[in-house]
């Protein structure tokens, strides 16, 4: 009989930091404390908390063990498993006292759970996604035998629209009103598509949806092929998702085992299939024309609009395209109701949304949480902070198509709505939290450098338009830019989205012009008086040695690695400006806090 | 799969293997699995109450745990109850059979086995 899980996080962040070689050790010492009948071990999906990884619940107390090596299994197994006795000195601890009484803290517990609203991660961390019998055990397929039994394609179409569920891709279409347009259109051949092509650095949550709870996607786009009248899908995921992949591929191959894809699921006479295509990490093949184009297996590039994908789309047959994340939340609206879905949430913004965090923040890792939350909650409150004590300076939400929100708006209720608003977007929910040592320039620029890399080609605002940015913030960040530069600069962006062919192009300047409505005078600094006021454009920046300070210990110039640092023993130092790098060497290394960095 | 009823048996067959996961239940039962517990037959009186719980039906209100020495070895195996709003009751040198009358008097009937408890039981 068994009375404990172990539950060990088989997601891409722990598996990078070795939770196979813990899964092996749990596995060899469970066996040779003779455990094997009374703990059960479990890989499951991402928990959220990569920064703390590799992480290992054990049930049914729900102690949450972070950072376990190979070594601290034995300990686990004899102290926890055997005798009951938790190991202290594993158990995360985020109150940052001194370990108090008791110190069993559940992960449920943590500040970073505590907030959270799980919906399409409730199951990440939970279950094993290479079970199907483990996701039916958490209502799994209950909504699409409810579908298929008591709804007709209309009530389904209705339900999700009442929900307010709105594509979680970056767009934010009204995901009832994308399957009523596809709904009516008559064709021999109709499909379901889920985008899984996540391109935007940092963004990680549809590749843990896929990783962690597989089954929750298949079950959505079987609900969606029977709400348009498809009976075929397609999931265009990453190929640098391996794992996503295989646990996908291991779920189809079981749905279908168990005939909950295939003919006549729930007897009922509808049929529904699914495949995976593979995608080469273009990032404008997560557009949706140039995915469908990429499916078809031609160049990933994207068509102009109309047609629509609801009439034209995929094989040039009625097509509806959603995101991973989006079907995620399918089958609990259909399960728990439109009110339920829509009493979370902002007006116009309905249900969660999960966010990466990045950067500089404590708990690197997914949430959930309402829509409508305030920055300042998931930045502070959730996330822990920023480390060092550093002031927050600005967000980047929806990566190289997104824009910032500056610290002077942390109070901004996050939703669609509000976000567009500030010039910014929702995107996919990369969240990258910047400190006061962050240039935006430099920041704008390393967004350019992806659209420039990433632009399909095909249209010359985008292909030619971002390249000239880039030269102009490059030229800017050197010091060698004009005040006319920031006009000429602020003028190409806007022509860029009014003529670009698609959304990656319409999208791209938009760093940049958030950047300039929000932190203009940082721009003016780089071209008026030459400075790069965070210190971060080599360009601009000098490093001197004050001599009232220097101790001449000669630290700084044995750590030089161009040798641009001469001064004798017991005297002040000099740096040669034109031989230094900028490296910082000599700042990190200075005992006495002798050099300055303008 | 060509039913409800063959998904609600698959679901009802797998509920008892996830519930662990769910969080700690109104009723704890502790066992103290130090290694005065374990000397003394802790091992079994633990797998008992796991196997009665589940058979009994009483897995998705009972949790069966583990913890450390109590410091009452003499008296181990010692088993704990908690119930919320409850006063903590101590059953001492436990044995499988009397496990099980635990199971079936205290957690499922609500009648505390006076004569196992720390005040009752006779040297």
């Amino acid at each position: 009989m068994i009375r404990a899980h172990v539950l060990i996080c088989g997601g891409t962040g722990c598996t990078s930091s070795g939770s196979q070689d813990i899964q092996k050790a749990f596995a060899e010492n469970i066996e040779s404390c003779g455990l094997s009948d009374e703990v059960k071990l479990v890989q499951t999906g991402c928990f959220g908390l990569c920064a703390l990884g590799p992480v290992v619940i054990v049930y049914p107390d729900g102690t949450f063990y972070s950072r376990v090596t190979p070594e601290d299994v034995k300990e686990i197994v004899e102290e926890h498993l055997l005798k009951g006795r938790i190991v202290e000195r594993l158990v995360y601890n985020d109150t940052g006292d001194e370990k108090v009484e008791s110190a069993n803290v559940a992960l449920s517990d943590t500040a970073f759970y505590k907030s959270q609203n799980r919906v399409v991660l409730r199951n990440c961390g939970v279950i094993n996604p290479e079970n199907i019998d483990e996701y039916i055990a958490m209502d799994g397929y209950a909504a699409l035998g409810k579908v298929l039994t008591e709804m007709t394609p209309d009530d389904v179409i209705k339900v999700v629209t009442d929900s307010g569920l709105r594509g979680r891709g970056g767009g934010g279409f009204p995901t009832g009103r994308k399957w009523a347009l596809c709904a009516p259109n008559k064709a021999d051949q109709k499909y379901v598509v889920c985008n899984a092509d996540e391109g935007d650095p940092g963004a990680f949550m549809d590749r843990s949806v896929l990783e962690g709870d597989p089954h929750s996607v298949i079950e959505a786009m079987a609900i969606a092929g029977y709400a348009i009248g498809a009976t075929q899908g397609f999931v265009y995921v990453r190929a640098e998702y391996p794992i996503a992949v295989k646990r996908l591929q291991i779920a189809i191959d079981q749905a279908r085992e168990y005939g909950l894809l295939g003919k006549n699921i729930f007897d009922s006479g509808f049929d529904f299939d699914l495949h995976i295509r593979l995608g080469a990490g273009a990032f404008v093949c997560g557009e949706e024309t140039a995915l469908m184009t990429s499916i078809e297996g031609n160049r990933g590039e994207p068509k102009p609009r109309p047609p629509y994908p609801a009439v034209k789309g995929l094989f040039g047959k009625p097509t509806v395209e959603n995101n991973v994340e989006t079907f995620a939340n399918i089958p609990q609206i259909i399960l728990r109701g439109a009110d339920w879905f829509a009493s979370m949430g902002t007006e116009k913004s309905k249900g969660t949304k999960v966010f990466a965090l990045g950067g500089n923040i404590e708990h690197t890792g997914l949430v959930e949480i309402p829509m409508g939350t305030t920055l300042r909650h998931i930045i502070y409150d959730i996330g822990g902070g920023i480390p060092g004590g550093k002031k927050f300076k600005a967000a980047q939400t929806g990566g190289p198509s997104g824009g910032c929100i500056p610290a002077s708006l942390i109070d901004t209720e996050v939703d669609y709505d509000n976000l567009t608003a500030i010039g910014c977007m929702m995107g996919s929910g990369g969240l990258i939290v910047m400190d006061e040592d962050t240039c935006m320039v430099d920041m704008a620029k390393f967004f350019l450098e992806f659209t420039v890399d990433e632009s399909c080609g095909k249209c010359t605002p985008c292909r030619v338009g971002t390249r000239r940015l880039l030269e102009m913030l490059d030229k800017i960040t050197k010091g060698n830019g004009t005040l006319e530069d920031i006009d000429k600069l602020e003028e190409l962006c806007h022509y860029i989205k009014q003529n670009s062919l698609c959304g990656l192009g319409q999208t791209a300047p938009n760093p940049v012009l958030a950047t300039l409505k929000f932190f203009r005078e940082e721009y003016v600094a780089h071209v008026k008086d030459k400075v790069c006021p965070a210190g971060v454009c080599k360009d601009l920046v000098s490093y001197t040695i004050e001599a009232d300070k220097c101790k001449g210990c000669t630290k700084c110039a044995r750590n030089c690695p161009v040798g641009a640092i001469t001064g004798t023993i017991k005297n002040p130092h000099e740096i040669n400006q034109t031989a230094c790098i900028k490296c910082g060497a000599c700042i990190s290394n200075c005992p006495f806090g002798a050099i300055v960095k303008k | 799969m060509k039913s409800l009823a063959e998904l609600q048996a698959i679901k009802d067959k797998m509920k008892d293997k996830v519930i662990l996961r769910e969080g700690v239940n109104d009723i704890r039962i502790v066992v103290g699995m130090a290694t005065c517990g374990i000397a003394a037959g802790a091992r079994p009186v633990l797998n008992t109450l796991v196997e009665e719980v589940n058979k009994e039906g009483l897995s998705d209100k009972v949790t069966v745990s583990q913890t450390g020495c109590i410091g009452l070895c003499q008296l181990e195996p010692i088993v704990e109850v908690f119930e919320a709003g409850k006063d903590k009751v101590t059953y001492v040198k436990m044995t499988s059979e009397k496990a099980k009358r635990v199971v079936e008097e205290h957690l499922k009937g609500g009648k505390v086995v006076n004569e196992y408890t720390v005040a009752g039981h006779k040297e």
